[in-house]
Formats: structure tokens, C-alpha cells, sequence
């Protein structure tokens, strides 16, 4: 599994310009899905399985990163985030382009003002010394740019918002096909622009119309020094079930669902509340009648940096989580 | 939903927990046209965010005013309910910045009695906290106590739903108690969209005259009967007849404008499908999100009175005298091929 | 075009009637299906020349509302307490001129004079009253009432390819879009709306879209240029970005708060402008929402773009444009439909 993530992770996609990720889980699932589209806004559908209840799987393929917006007289390019930036991070990140080319962050002054440095005041530097930008222009979109690295037990790297997800569903997809199976009708619906306001889930929920829906999604975590959620959640105690967000109240049925699925096969298991942000099943809940949803939440450290934490068990608790809830039946 | 029992013909409850009760008009051409009526079941309240020992730290599930929090007995939704208090230290002890401010949510202690293993057996994260407050009867026809707002009007949904059991109405009628508005109108929006009503009448409290709350922040006397909304959030012409409906009753009412959201249900019902045609009833409510909101029970029955009367007036083309002003219509009505209108 | 007429009617958010009024007659004839939906926006058809060639559902969208007041008390004085409807920025109301309700009675927003206030700091519309010249409440009557909305009042003129005058976010768009109705048959069948409150949140395009169910959007805005010189000449001071400029074509929006616009689209336009020799530029800032954003989501999702006409001033009594700018995006939005085919949409 480990190859998967490591090819998710490193791959360009943020929010709106998914299609290199899309065609890279349409490499690593090929076969094993029953049927496979992509839809208006570029959600990439896969069912498995039929009857049952019909079961939303949500993961989404976007990362956060910026749209350069405007280029100054001096060849410096400003930019609009795309998803949630995190202005104390920003400076001296590298962010690459479609075409391959790294710009730098840079940002105006030298001292920190009072308060939160305001997007405008950060721009992207492309100088090639040659008095081109590289290629890239105004509308180009980018992602930052790190490469995975392992320590003991814990993974760090980019954008396990939300390729980790994607990961996780691949990887159950697999389970489901080469061992397990499922009784139900579920979609594995891999998300755009999830960053940007849940936009791909919320229309593809509206055409699914599932009986319920499950995002695969991180979550923070409050095992660090005056850690900002604080919340009872920590690196390796297993995977993380939903109870709310902001954007969601998981319905009690489907927390039971899950705490059960968890017991019975000894799965270890954290409950989860989240102050700030939401996940696809926020989306997925509201859409057209509703659907009761839930979410299983991998815990990170440092979420929206380029160094996300997670620990490898927490994900395996997941994939294991998911692949009990989907393969056995479910009553709500 | 007890207070339903029998008023109804037929009872469901939907994806995100609504409670929707159905009572059939007697127009005999199907599909009958529906109106909606829509209060919020939900309340503030606080959900158990971490097991501190034998203490629980909560978070806030929206709208909890952390000041009015200190000292309130609580109620714990764990395995049982069990009874608790928020902790306030004593001021005598606390150091001299925290004796004269009000706590944060996230800064309150919720004490049940218990040890911390009798703790962690009978509660889990996410379990519900609520205030544990009896309804007092005051002085007047006034009642206090929790989640009035917004239990008051699913009250007037009673009274009307009781009213009607003695009159003719040609069109259904779709009570619903809602789910979660208190974040994000979220049960109303995904009901809507499944009973897909022609019309709609939203209820919810508003802000009652009170020291510190005046006419500059729109607020209306207890007792001097419902509200009724204008803005772009309701159908203006649905409005009208809402106010010829209180005329005829000799009812008098209040007019709360609203320039932009309406912060209740209306808000996500109005953009259903293809559009509804909505209104909001308003009742007046004194300490909004505290545990000693106030309301006079004459309001509510008048709510309930004007629902009851408007529903029975409604005859089959009501559609029709509520469509918006057409400069085509009168022009082709020759030709018979003006717009249409709803 | 019927620039004028928009321009001056009034038509705040929910209350948009005389705007309709105005659509309607000048689009009949020219559509099919004609329908003002339960939030009153117009819903119509333009047959297609062979629309069974290409089935695809294409909406074309502008707004109808403008931001503006409404009166939410009546002081003991006569004078009224307003509260804003969209958003606008405070600091134009010292001074203002505006109309109130469908009478359209006059009525200026009272200011302390300046010899009896020197304060500096921003007075927000709550403070601040709106004067229609009677001395109580009893003597407002019949003249203002609870619920009536008020709009800027301004005459519009143009001189030259200059025009001024108010809501023209988003008249200009609802004029092009008349103008398109207007002309020749696509080869497709165009579905168009002229959307209520989107100034409050996009509300009727959410319910438009929810009815037509499109395939792709194109939305007509009119959108902030802000190509006038920074308050202070210093070269270092922080850039201005200028969002849009006037003259310099119709502005297309790469990414807002509302919407990332579909780059199959996006390119379409950009590469019809190229080929019609039609000067454009794109919209340089990321703030800001339209109608797209409603539409993108609605359903099963929405591919949407946004084509702007630039504008000074917006959400003021007062706003500037360029009418060669307007023509260029009549023009666009022309052969950009006459070019369209699902194999723009191919992945």
C-alpha cells in the first residue's frame, strides 16, 4: 500500500485541476470495479457490487495550492489560494506547476505585522534569469512541492489531505475484490474540489442519491504541545469515527454502525470531534433528501503544511474499518 | 412526537431525522397541493468532547452562550441521563483576572458526582449535554425555560394541527419538525427538497423587547401576537395574504423586516427545487439561547390560530392569486400564450 | 440596448418587479416557454436552428437585482432606519441620494455638518437615518413603510462610449443577454434566466439551475475594474491589483469565492476571442461570488464560466463603463455560442 500512497501524495491536483490524479487511481483500480465514469464536474465514479443498501464513498483528489492571478511590471505573480492556505506557512514554500516548473513563495517586508499576514502580501517568484517565467502564466495553477519521507511507524508528506483517503479506498476496493466482498451497491466516488467548498461530493451525492454515505477524510489531532484543537485524538491510537464537525452531526445510527464493525473485529478506534472543517460527508448529508452519513478520519499532525504526519496503523485501522462496514450488511 | 398523536393521518420520519406529519386535505382531484409548515425540534446544547478524570470538558454545538452557563444544572446523555452541574470554582479562590469574566464554552467543567472509571463506563465522547431546567409559569400567560426557541412554535404547529381537526382544507398539509437548524437549517433544506410542498410557512422565535433590546434591534413586546416576515427571503404576495388572513381574524400582528437572511429555516426551504414560495411566523421570545427563554402563550396560540385559518381558506387555484405581475399576461390573454407564472 | 431603462429601474434584491417588467416585454417574441418561477426569476427558451444535432442543455444567466435598502423602522421623527440589502461600503452613504418604494419618493441620508463634526471614524447605516423631509412618524405614513426597499437615485448619461449610472452590476448583463435573445437562432436550443437576489446569495440562480437542469453555464456579469490610481503615489507602496480595466475588452473570470471556472470552458472563450480578433483580458483578483457559483454545484454539477463586462464604481450610485467594452462582450458571448459543440466539454 505504501507504493499507492507514495504515487497519490507526490502527484500534481489541486482543487480544479484534478485530471493527473484521476488518471492515476483510474490506473492503480483498473479492473476492479464494476463500472467506472467520470461525471459533469470530474468525479470519478466507480461502482462495486449490487443490492444492499447503497453506500457513498467519498475521498477527495484535490489538494490545496494556488492560481496565480496577476503578473507585476516586474515579472512577479500574485495568486489566489485555492483551499485553505496557511499565511505562517507560506514563505519560502516551493510550489510546482503543471508543466513542472518550481516557483518560490515570497512575501513582502521583513517583519511579521500584528496579526495574520494577509494573502496579497505573499507572491510567487518564477524569474528564470532569462527574463522568462518558465513557461507559466497567469490561470496556472500549482501544488507545493515535498516528497514523502518515513520515520518509525509515522509517514510525513503533502497532501495526505486527502490522498491518504484515496489511498484507503483503493486500497479497500482491492480487499473487496480479491477476498472479501460486499452485499451492497457502493460507490467510490473519488471527489473534486473539496478544498474549495465541497463542490464535486455535493453533485455527486446528488446524482447517487445514496442511503448513506461515508467520507474517508484526515483529521487533526490533539496530541501536541497546546495543540490547537484540543481534542482527545492522537497519532496511533487507531482509526478516527466521526461524531461532528463543523459541517456535520454524525447521525447516532451511524456512529453505533461504526463503533460495532469496529468491536467486533478488534479494530483500535478514536472518537472524533472537529471544531474547525468539514469533509465530503458534510456534502453528501444535505444533498437533494439527505443521506445519513458518517466519516472515518485519519489523525494528523500539522495538517495544511507541507508536512503532514500520520501514523501507518491508524490507516490500516481504517482500511480495516471500511472494509467491515462494507462487507457486512447494514441496518441504521 | 406524542403531541402529534392522532392529529395526523400518517406519520415519517426522513434521511436526516425530520419528523413529518401528514394530514390530507379533502380536494378530491390528485395530486392535492401541499403546504409545508416547518419548526425546528433541534436546541442549543453542548456535546462531551473529553473525559477529564472524573470531570467532562464539552464543546459547543452552536449558539451555547458560554456567560450564562456557570452554576446550571445539566443533564449528561450518556448510557443513562445523568444529572450534573456546570462547575463554577468559587471566586474567593480564583485569581483576580478570571473573577470578572465570563468563561469560554471550551473552558467549562461539567461535574456528574461520579469517579472517573463510573465516568468512562456511562459516557462517551459526543454524547449530548443539555441544561436541566423545569418549564416555570410566570406572572401573565408567560412561560420560561430551554428550548423555546424553537419548541415554542413547534407548539403553534400543535394548536393549529388541533384547530384543523374541526375544519374543512382542501390541500395537505405537511407539519414538520426539523432537524439541526440551529446549524445551518440543515433538515429543513433536505425536507424541502423530498416533499416538495407548493408552499411553505417557516416558524421561529424572534427577538422579544427586553432591557437592553429595543427598536433598534427590531424586536417586538411579548404578548402583542406573531410576527410576520417581509424581504427577499418571502414571497411577497404570500405575505399579503398572511396579513389579509390576521385582518380577518381581527388579529393584530407584528411586521419584521428582513433585508437579507432570515437565519431560519425559510432561508434553505425557499431555494428547493424549482423554488418555493415561503413565509416566516415569528414569536416574540425574551433570552434568546439561554435557559430562561420567554415566551407569552397567547402568541403561540395565535400563531397556531392564523396557520389554521390561512390553511382552510386555501382553495385550489391559490397558486394562481399569488403569481408575480406579468405585463405579458394582460397582453396575450387573446392569445392565451402569456407566461406562466407561480 | 436597453441600457437606460435597466439602468434607472429600480430592482433591489426581492423586489426586482420593474426590472421584469422591463425584460419581459423586450424578450417576447423572441423565446419560447416563458416562466417567472416561485422566486420570480424569468425562465425562457430561444429555439435552436436544429437543436437535435446538439442536445446539450446550454443556459446563459445574468442577474436582475441590484443592492440597495430597505426600511426596516420609522423613527418617532419621520425619519426611516434602513438596513442594506446586498453588500455596499459604508462609506458612500454620507451624502446620499436615494428612492424610496415603488412611489419612488425622494430621500437623502442626513450628515452631520462639518462644522459641528470633525470625526474621522466611519459611521455604519445603523446610525445613520434616512430623511424624507416629514417631521413624524404619522406624517411618513403612505409615504414609506416597513418592508419598502429604496435604490440609488441617479439619472443615467453617457457621452461618447462613457456611460455612468447606477446597478449597472448587473443591468449590462441583463441587457447583452437580451441582446443574444434578440439575434439569430443558435444551432442549439439556449436556455436563459434572469436571476432574482443574487446579490444576497445567489438565490435565484440556485433554483434557475435546480429547474433547467443544464449541461454548461455561462454567466453575464458585470465586475469591479480597478484600474484608478492608488490613494498615495508611492512606488513602494503594495501593488494594486487592478482587477479589471476599461477599454480593454470583456473580462474573463479565472477563479472566485464562488466558483474555479471549468478550463474547458474558459479556453473556449479565450481561444473564440483570439480567433474573432476580440480583445479580452482576464478578471485579476479571486474575491468575490456569482451566479457560477450556484449553478457549478447545482444537481449533478455544472461546468460554468463567467464573462464580465468591467466596471468602476459597482455597488455605488454611481459607476463607470466603457459601452465598447459592453459590445465586445455581446460580441464574444455571440460566437462563443455559435462555436460551442460538446467537444468543448471532452475530457
Amino acid at each position: 500500500m505504501k507504493d499507492t500512497i507514495k504515487k497519490l501524495v507526490e502527484a500534481w491536483g489541486p482543487s480544479g485541476f484534478e485530471h493527473h490524479v484521476r488518471a492515476l487511481i483510474q490506473e492503480e483500480i483498473a479492473g476492479l470495479a464494476d463500472e467506472m465514469r467520470t461525471d459533469p464536474v470530474g468525479n470519478l465514479i466507480c461502482r462495486m457490487g449490487s443490492g444492499g443498501v447503497k453506500i457513498m464513498i467519498a475521498a477527495h483528489m484535490d489538494e490545496i495550492g494556488l492560481m496565480l492571478t496577476y503578473q507585476d511590471d516586474r515579472g512577479f505573480f500574485r495568486f489566489s489560494n485555492l483551499g485553505g492556505l496557511r499565511p505562517d506557512t507560506l514563505l519560502g514554500n516551493r510550489v510546482r506547476f503543471e508543466n513542472g516548473a518550481i516557483g518560490v513563495i515570497g512575501r513582502e517586508g521583513r517583519f511579521w505585522p500584528d496579526g495574520v499576514p494577509a494573502l496579497d502580501t505573499f507572491y510567487v517568484d518564477l524569474h528564470d534569469g532569462n527574463d522568462g517565467s518558465a513557461g507559466v502564466q497567469v490561470g496556472d495553477a500549482a501544488g507545493f512541492h515535498r516528497p514523502l519521507e518515513e520515520r518509525g511507524n509515522r509517514l510525513i508528506a503533502k497532501s495526505f489531505d486527502d490522498r491518504i483517503g484515496c489511498a484507503i479506498a483503493i486500497e479497500t476496493m482491492r480487499r473487496l475484490h480479491n477476498g472479501r466482498s460486499t452485499p451492497h451497491e457502493v460507490y467510490f466516488v473519488f471527489t473534486v474540489q473539496e478544498e474549495v467548498g465541497l463542490r464535486g461530493a455535493r453533485p455527486a451525492a446528488f446524482g447517487l442519491a445514496p442511503d448513506l454515505g461515508i467520507a474517508i477524510d484526515i483529521t487533526s489531532s490533539g496530541d501536541t504541545p497546546r495543540a490547537m484543537e484540543r481534542m482527545d485524538v492522537a497519532l496511533g491510537k487507531g482509526t478516527a469515527i466521526k461524531v461532528q464537525d463543523a459541517g456535520l452531526i454524525v447521525p447516532p445510527a451511524v456512529k453505533k454502525l461504526m463503533i460495532a464493525r469496529a468491536e467486533e473485529a478488534g479494530i483500535p478506534y478514536q472518537l472524533e470531534l472537529l471544531q474547525a472543517g468539514s469533509t465530503d460527508a458534510a456534502g453528501i448529508s444535505i444533498s437533494g433528501a439527505g443521506a445519513p452519513s458518517g466519516c472515518i478520519s485519519i489523525p494528523t499532525r500539522y495538517v495544511h503544511t507541507v508536512s503532514e504526519t500520520i501514523d501507518m496503523r491508524d490507516v490500516t485501522a481504517s482500511v480495516d474499518l471500511l472494509v467491515e462496514i462494507l462487507a457486512k450488511p447494514v441496518a441504521l | 412526537m406524542t403531541d402529534w398523536a392522532g392529529l395526523a393521518d400518517e406519520f415519517q420520519t426522513d434521511a436526516l431525522g425530520n419528523f413529518i406529519g401528514l394530514k390530507r386535505g379533502s380536494a378530491e382531484a390528485e395530486p392535492r397541493r401541499k403546504i409545508m409548515l416547518a419548526a425546528h425540534m433541534d436546541e442549543v446544547g453542548m456535546l462531551v468532547r473529553q473525559i477529564d478524570g472524573a470531570f467532562l470538558r464539552v464543546r459547543d454545538l452552536w449558539g451555547v452562550d458560554g456567560r450564562v452557563m456557570l452554576a446550571q444544572p445539566v443533564l449528561v446523555h450518556g448510557k443513562e441521563a445523568l444529572p450534573g452541574v456546570v462547575a463554577a470554582t468559587p471566586p474567593h479562590v480564583l485569581p483576580a483576572d478570571q473573577r470578572n469574566a465570563y468563561p469560554d464554552v471550551d473552558d467549562l467543567v461539567i461535574d456528574v458526582g461520579l469517579s472517573a472509571e463510573e465516568l468512562t463506563r456511562l459516557v462517551q465522547i459526543g454524547d449530548p449535554v443539555t441544561v436541566d431546567v423545569p418549564l416555570l409559569t410566570l406572572q401573565g400567560n408567560r412561560v420560561a425555560g430551554k428550548a423555546m426557541d424553537d419548541r415554542a412554535c413547534v407548539a403553534a404547529i400543535t394548536v393549529c394541527l388541533e384547530a384543523l381537526q374541526k375544519r374543512q382544507h382542501l390541500w395537505d398539509v405537511l407539519a414538520v419538525a426539523t432537524v439541526q437548524e440551529e446549524v445551518g437549517h440543515r433538515g429543513a433544506r433536505t425536507a424541502a427538497h423530498h416533499l416538495h410542498p407548493d408552499i411553505a410557512i417557516a416558524l421561529d422565535v424572534t427577538f422579544a423587547k427586553q432591557p437592553g433590546v429595543g427598536d433598534g434591534e427590531g424586536a417586538f413586546a411579548l404578548g402583542s401576537g406573531p410576527a410576520l416576515s417581509l424581504g427577499p427571503n418571502f414571497h411577497p404576495k404570500l405575505y399579503e395574504k398572511l396579513q389579509e388572513t390576521a385582518k380577518r381574524l381581527e388579529m393584530s400582528i407584528n411586521i419584521d423586516p428582513i433585508p437579507g437572511r432570515s437565519g431560519t429555516d425559510a432561508w434553505d426551504i425557499q431555494v428547493a427545487r424549482s423554488g418555493v414560495p415561503t413565509a416566516l411566523i415569528g414569536i416574540p421570545l425574551r433570552n434568546m439561547h439561554s435557559p430562561v427563554e420567554m415566551v407569552d402563550l397567547d402568541d403561540i396560540k395565535r400563531a397556531g390560530r392564523l396557520l389554521a385559518e390561512f390553511i382552510s381558506s386555501l382553495e385550489d387555484d391559490f397558486l394562481t392569486t399569488i403569481a408575480w405581475d406579468d405585463p405579458l399576461a394582460e397582453e396575450t390573454d387573446q392569445e392565451g400564450k402569456g407566461s406562466a407564472r407561480c | 440596448m436597453l441600457i437606460k431603462e435597466l439602468s434607472e429601474a429600480m430592482g433591489v434584491s426581492g423586489a426586482e418587479d420593474e426590472v421584469r417588467a422591463i425584460i419581459l416585454k423586450a424578450i417576447k417574441g423572441h423565446v419560447e416557454d416563458i416562466r417567472i418561477d416561485p422566486l420570480g426569476n424569468i425562465l425562457a427558451v430561444k429555439r435552436g436552428r436544429h437543436p437535435q444535432e446538439n442536445p446539450l442543455r446550454v443556459l446563459v444567466a445574468a442577474h436582475m437585482d441590484e443592492v440597495g435598502f430597505m426600511v426596516t423602522g420609522i423613527e418617532g421623527d419621520g425619519t426611516l432606519r434602513v438596513g442594506a440589502v446586498g453588500g455596499f461600503d459604508d462609506r458612500i452613504l454620507p451624502g446620499l441620494r436615494v428612492v424610496v418604494g415603488k412611489s419612488k419618493t425622494p430621500a437623502v441620508i442626513d450628515w452631520k455638518p462639518i462644522h459641528l463634526n470633525q470625526d474621522d471614524h466611519m459611521v455604519k447605516l445603523d446610525h445613520l437615518r434616512l430623511d424624507i423631509g416629514v417631521n413624524s412618524r404619522e406624517e411618513a405614513n403612505g409615504k414609506a413603510k416597513l418592508g419598502d426597499v429604496a435604490t440609488f437615485d441617479t439619472v443615467y448619461t453617457e457621452k461618447g462610449r462613457v456611460a455612468r449610472g447606477k446597478a449597472f452590476d448587473d443591468r449590462i448583463g441583463c441587457a447583452i443577454l437580451i441582446e443574444l435573445v434578440r439575434g439569430e437562432p443558435f444551432p442549439f436550443d439556449l436556455h436563459v434566466a434572469f436571476t432574482v437576489q443574487e446579490e444576497v446569495g445567489l438565490r435565484g440562480a440556485q433554483v434557475a439551475a435546480q429547474a433547467i437542469q443544464p449541461d454548461v453555464a455561462f454567466i453575464l456579469e458585470t465586475t469591479t475594474a480597478n484600474d484608478v490610481p492608488p490613494p498615495r503615489r508611492d512606488p513602494e507602496a503594495p501593488q494594486v491589483t487592478p482587477a479589471t480595466e476599461l477599454g480593454k475588452g470583456p473580462a474573463l473570470t479565472l477563479i472566485d469565492r464562488s466558483v474555479i471556472v471549468d478550463r474547458r470552458l474558459l479556453n473556449h472563450l479565450r481561444d473564440t476571442a483570439i480567433a474573432e480578433g476580440i480583445p479580452f483580458q482576464y478578471r485579476r483578483t479571486s474575491a468575490g461570488g456569482t451566479d457560477a457559483g450556484a449553478v457549478y454545484v447545482a444537481n449533478a454539477g455544472v461546468p460554468s464560466a463567467v464573462v464580465s463586462t468591467p466596471c468602476r464604481y459597482i455597488h455605488g450610485p454611481a459607476a463607470l463603463c466603457n459601452l465598447d467594452d459592453v459590445d465586445n462582450v455581446l460580441k464574444l458571448m455571440r460566437a462563443a455560442l455559435e462555436r460551442f459543440t460538446p467537444a468543448v466539454l471532452a475530457r
